[in-house]
């Protein structure tokens, strides 16, 4: 049952910032580099949702885009099924691999061609990849259509006839149209309301019980993820800090930072607990702090958390990135010290 | 689905924006009918102008009928070559439309692909064809329509020429206009091309080539046909101004162009009729042309409505 | 709590409609309502994308653009009718009287002027100080919201900051000459949660500390349970339920606000699905008769199809709703 998906290694993407060389000669300033994704490895299982969470611009959506191909890893592996996609020659040999993953954006407003017929949106993987030919492929979309709840007759009209919520819908039945059984979803409530936002969530859940399908979701509302993952990772810079079981990360998060995260959330019971800003500057990509990149905002952090980067280690069923965990001189979280 | 597509289109706010302003419904009345002219120029007019053997010397440089002399067979007079005025502005036109539509087909679908595949692809291909657009623009129409002319001259026989000088008119003025349908492509492409649906095309695992033609073409459209318009007219004027410099279409068979340069040398000796009529009817074309085009861009632009 | 400090009311919205005159006839986006906000409280306003948070806000800043406008109702602001006033007039109480922050920090700030340059213009503008002295109050403000070193970044251009502190930049604009009353218009959408928690707390001292009302527009009920005294839930361009926050989360009336509620994930709480409320909300021109939530209630009936609803007073609560009318079904 617990056959690996998705297996991502030592993932890196760099990107060039430098200005032109021109104007780094006439005005000094060397070359610079964003660390957008600076070794991020961790596994999926069948019929999981992993979700990813941290602060805006530590990575989450590069690592998306990584998996399905819109970017070119710098370094590192992703494997899909068992085969390497990691560079782009070997994923241009295995467009079947490709075809088995698809992806759902965050603007239910620009990721559908405004000038084409929904039909047409969700026919082109189906017509592409000519999975279905002539009348069937329009039966296709209406049986898609269905699926996510619209009509077959929405498949006449124009994108911008429709809600944020029903365009989200489109998506989705795009994205299946070619038969994944991998999705990678970038945000995709964040852009609607809560009622709008319920209706996608349990969409998203009854069509990963009824295709079998595994989900890598990206969100920065913690709720969210605690409603759809099974489990959740934690980036900060560009690196995965600690990913483990949801409830296990929700319940009694270890690294510092993961705690920090779960202080800031707001609290809907209004149960008094006063809530904890993240204290100080998000640090750039550019110049990412040595050692552990947490450290100038970490509580906890010492010497060696300046020069050394902590290795992800295994804690049961706990993985984490951190000296003090590892040195065992981390305080209990608050609620575990409560039970 | 194209009745569909009718409806929706007057249902539209392009439709709305259109019916509201009196001056754009003159404007493309007033184009539509000089179109409809130049395209029937044979049903309307009183004699074939490009038929050396209906031209009369004894009929030359009639005034128009309404002046002292003139006569009814020739109603805006005649030119030195006892051509028929109102005839010759009527295949005149036919000859400037024509050539003015075929330069900007010819800058449009070059400087589209170009500024698509510069857009779309980046890197060197965008570097290579920008700075060769750069390149272009330092060079006038005028001077390439003179290099080509040179060049084409000088591999043909003056009859030869002759009957390819609308073609390399056409070259000259369209080469002159593409780096600005190539600039706007470019600009448009990179705003699209970083839009969700055009990574989703990409994840499906759709080529370039496809993508280009079919997600992203679509939608920079419209900024096209609005620059195309006015280039309309602005390619219009160059083949004036080109055949008023000699370099343009022959004699033989003139353009509004060559009629008003043929005109301008009788202007001072009292025949004003031969360039006023030929200028008139240009005026009016491309201001109605480029009236049709600001429109477009405000009714298009959705900042403005 | 701050709503009993006081009973004068500082901004009053009384029976306020905002119409659209587009060639297919007006649009009704705001369609008769009517709030107040108290000396140091603070009304969330919540509600789906489109239900008019926003025009509210616009409106009562004196900010409607054409084809938009004020069809009816009237607004007063410490008892004095600010609705018709003219456009200088309201420039100057904008501003003084009432600051204003919008979604998008980079729309609000002018990436060709020092931060220094367009604090310092606004205090000048409507305090009577001098250079040096509004450089000083420009560097308190800074501090004042967050700013770690302040006196460095002052003169920086709003492109130097990161997103967070450019919310924090127009926040310090906002607050620049005192204003009683801030309009903050999803002030911490774009922020991610922990910045989104300074923010908030920000607000918090302020009305705490200088007695500002402040009416804040968001869509994440997290933000109002934890900030606001009182919360407005709109609807398609009317205020469906309005009382004090706890009764509202907690003991929420009007069915529009249950399924609100019902639609929210919530750590710790195990459910299979969440409860989502079908369908969609109406556009403008094309709100279903009688009461705008109809056609996606559970407890439609009869009259719901016929007649709208006005907000009847339920306790400390108002809900416009059929169900708690008293002559009822
Ligand atoms: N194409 C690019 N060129 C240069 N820098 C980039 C590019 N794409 C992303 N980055 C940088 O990489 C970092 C990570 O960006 P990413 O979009 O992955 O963040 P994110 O975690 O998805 O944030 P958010 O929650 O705001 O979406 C950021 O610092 C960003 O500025
Ligand atoms: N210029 C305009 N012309 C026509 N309708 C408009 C215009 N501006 C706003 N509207 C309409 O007024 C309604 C209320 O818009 P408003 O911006 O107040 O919504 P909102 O509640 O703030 O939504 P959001 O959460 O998306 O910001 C919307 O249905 C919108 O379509
Ligand atoms: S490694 Fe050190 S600095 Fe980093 S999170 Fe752990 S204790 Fe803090
Ligand atoms: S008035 Fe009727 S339809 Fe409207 S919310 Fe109440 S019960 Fe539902
Ligand atoms: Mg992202
Ligand atoms: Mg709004």
């Amino acid at each position: 049952m617990s056959e690996n998906v998705l297996r991502v290694t030592e993932l890196k993407r760099y990107f060039d910032v430098s200005k032109p060389l021109l104007n780094r000669i006439l005005e000094g300033g060397g070359r610079q580099v964003v660390r957008a994704v600076d070794g991020v490895s961790f596994e999926i299982e069948r019929g999981e949702t992993f979700s990813l969470v941290g602060e805006s611009g530590c990575g989450k959506s590069t690592v998306a885009r990584l998996i399905v191909g819109l970017y070119h890893p710098s370094d590192g592996d992703v494997e899909f099924e068992g085969v390497s996609l990691g560079r782009p020659a070997s994923r241009a040999r295995h467009p079947e691999k490709q075809a088995r993953m698809q992806m759902i954006f965050q603007d239910p407003y620009a990721s559908l061609n405004p000038r084409w017929r929904v039909g047409d949106i969700i026919a082109e993987p189906i017509r592409f990849r000519k999975l279905e030919q002539g009348a069937a492929v329009m039966e296709r979309v209406g049986e898609l259509l269905k699926l996510v709840g619209l009509a077959p007759r929405d498949a006449a009209k124009y994108p911008h006839e429709f809600s944020g919520g029903q365009r989200q819908r489109i998506s989705i039945a795009r994205a299946l149209a070619g038969k994944p059984d991998f999705l990678v979803c970038d945000e995709p409530t964040s852009a609607l309301d809560v009622s709008v936002q319920a209706q996608i969530l349990n969409l998203m859940k009854e069509l990963q019980k009824e295709l079998n399908l595994t989900y890598l979701f990206i969100s920065h509302n913690l709720a969210v993820v605690y409603h759809v993952s099974t489990k959740v990772g934690v980036m900060y810079l560009g690196r995965l800090v600690e990913w483990s079981e949801t409830k296990t990360l929700f319940g009694n998060p270890l690294h510092p930072y993961s705690r920090m995260l779960l202080d800031a959330i707001p609290d809907l019971e209004m149960s008094g607990r006063a809530r904890t800003p993240v204290g100080g500057e998000v640090p750039s990509p550019i110049n990412p702090p040595p050692g552990c990149s947490f450290h100038p905002r970490c509580p906890f952090a010492n010497e060696r958390c300046k020069s050394e980067v902590p290795a992800v280690l295994s804690y049961g069923s706990q993985h984490v990135a951190c000296h003090a965990v590892q040195e065992g001189r981390l305080p209990l979280w608050r609620d575990a010290a409560a039970a | 689905m194209t009745a569909d597509r009718l409806r929706a289109f007057f249902d539209g706010d392009l439709w709305w924006s259109f019916t509201r302003s009196k001056v754009v419904m003159g404007a493309a009345i007033v184009t539509g009918l000089l179109f409809l002219a130049a395209l029937i120029a044979p049903l309307l007019s009183l004699q074939d102008p490009w038929d050396p053997g209906s031209l009369q010397l004894m009929n030359s440089r009639n005034p128009p009928v309404w002046l002292e002399g003139g006569t009814w067979e020739f109603p805006l007079g005649t030119d030195n070559q006892g051509r028929d005025m109102y005839s010759a502005i009527l295949y005149g036109l036919r000859v400037s439309l024509v050539v003015g539509f075929l330069a900007v087909i010819f800058a449009m679908v070059l400087g589209i692909t170009l500024g698509l595949a510069s857009g779309y692809l980046g890197g060197m291909t965008d570097t290579i064809i920008m700075r060769i657009a750069d390149v272009q623009l330092t060079f006038p129409a005028i001077l390439i329509a003179l290099l080509i002319g040179g060049i084409v001259r000088g591999v043909m026989t003056p009859s030869e020429f002759e009957s390819v000088a609308v073609y390399v008119l056409v070259v000259s003025i369209g080469l002159s206009q593409w780096v600005q349908f190539a600039r706007t492509v470019r600009g448009q492409t990179l705003v699209e091309r970083n839009k969700e649906y055009v990574q989703a095309a990409r994840v499906v695992g759709l080529p370039a080539r496809l993508i280009m033609i079919r997600h992203v073409l679509p939608n920079v459209m419209g900024p096209v046909l609005v620059i195309g318009t006015i280039n309309l007219a602005v390619a219009i004027l160059t083949e004036a101004t080109l055949s008023f410099l000699g370099v343009g279409v022959p004699a033989t068979r003139p353009s509004l162009g060559t009629l008003i340069q043929i005109g301008n040398g009788f202007l001072f000796s009292g025949e004003w009729w031969i360039v006023i009529f030929p200028g008139i009817t240009m005026a009016i074309l491309v201001l109605a042309v480029n009236l049709l085009g600001d429109w477009l861009r405000d009714a298009l632009n959705p900042k403005l409505r | 709590m701050a709503t009993d400090r006081s009973n004068v009311p500082l901004l009053e919205v009384s029976n306020l409609r905002v119409e659209f005159a587009t060639r297919r006839g007006p649009l009704v986006a705001i369609d008769d309502i009517s709030f107040s906000i108290a000396p140091g409280e603070v009304l969330g306003v919540v509600g789906e994308s489109g239900a008019g948070k926003s025009l509210t806000g616009t409106a009562i800043i004196g900010l409607l653009e054409p084809p938009g406008g004020i069809t009816a109702g009237e607004i007063r602001l410490a008892g004095r009718r600010i609705d018709n006033l003219p456009h200088d007039e309201m420039r100057k109480i904008r501003g003084k009287e009432i600051g204003a922050i919008f979604q998008d920090p980079l729309t609000s700030l002018n990436p060709l002027y020092r931060v220094s340059e367009q604090l310092i213009e606004t205090i000048r503008t409507h305090l009577p100080m001098d250079a040096s002295q509004a450089r000083a109050r420009a560097l308190t403000l800074l501090q004042e919201v967050g700013i770690p070193g302040a006196a460095e970044r002052l003169d920086h251009y709003p492109h130097q900051f990161s997103g967070g502190m450019r919310q924090r930049v127009v926040i310090a604009l906002a607050l620049a000459a005192e204003p009683k009353l801030i309009v903050a218009d999803e002030p911490t959408t774009a922020l991610d949660v922990s910045i989104q928690a300074q923010i908030i707390s920000l607000l918090k001292r302020l009305c705490r500390e200088h007695g500002t009302a402040v009416m804040l527009i968001t869509h994440d009920m997290g933000v109002i349970a934890e900030t606001a005294d009182r919360v407005a839930v709109m609807y398609a361009g009317r205020i469906a339920e309005i009382g004090p926050v706890q009764d509202v989360v907690k003991r929420p009336l009007h069915p529009y606000t249950t399924g609100l509620m019902g639609a929210i994930p919530a750590i710790g709480h195990d459910v299979h699905a969440l409860t989502q409320i079908d369908g969609s909300m109406p556009r403008l021109d094309s709100i279903p008769r009688g009461c705008a939530f109809n056609p996606r209630c559970t407890k439609v009936f009869d009259r719901c199809r016929v007649e709208r609803p006005d907000p009847i007073p339920q306790g400390r609560t108002a809900v416009a709703c059929w169900l708690y009318d008293g002559a009822g079904r």
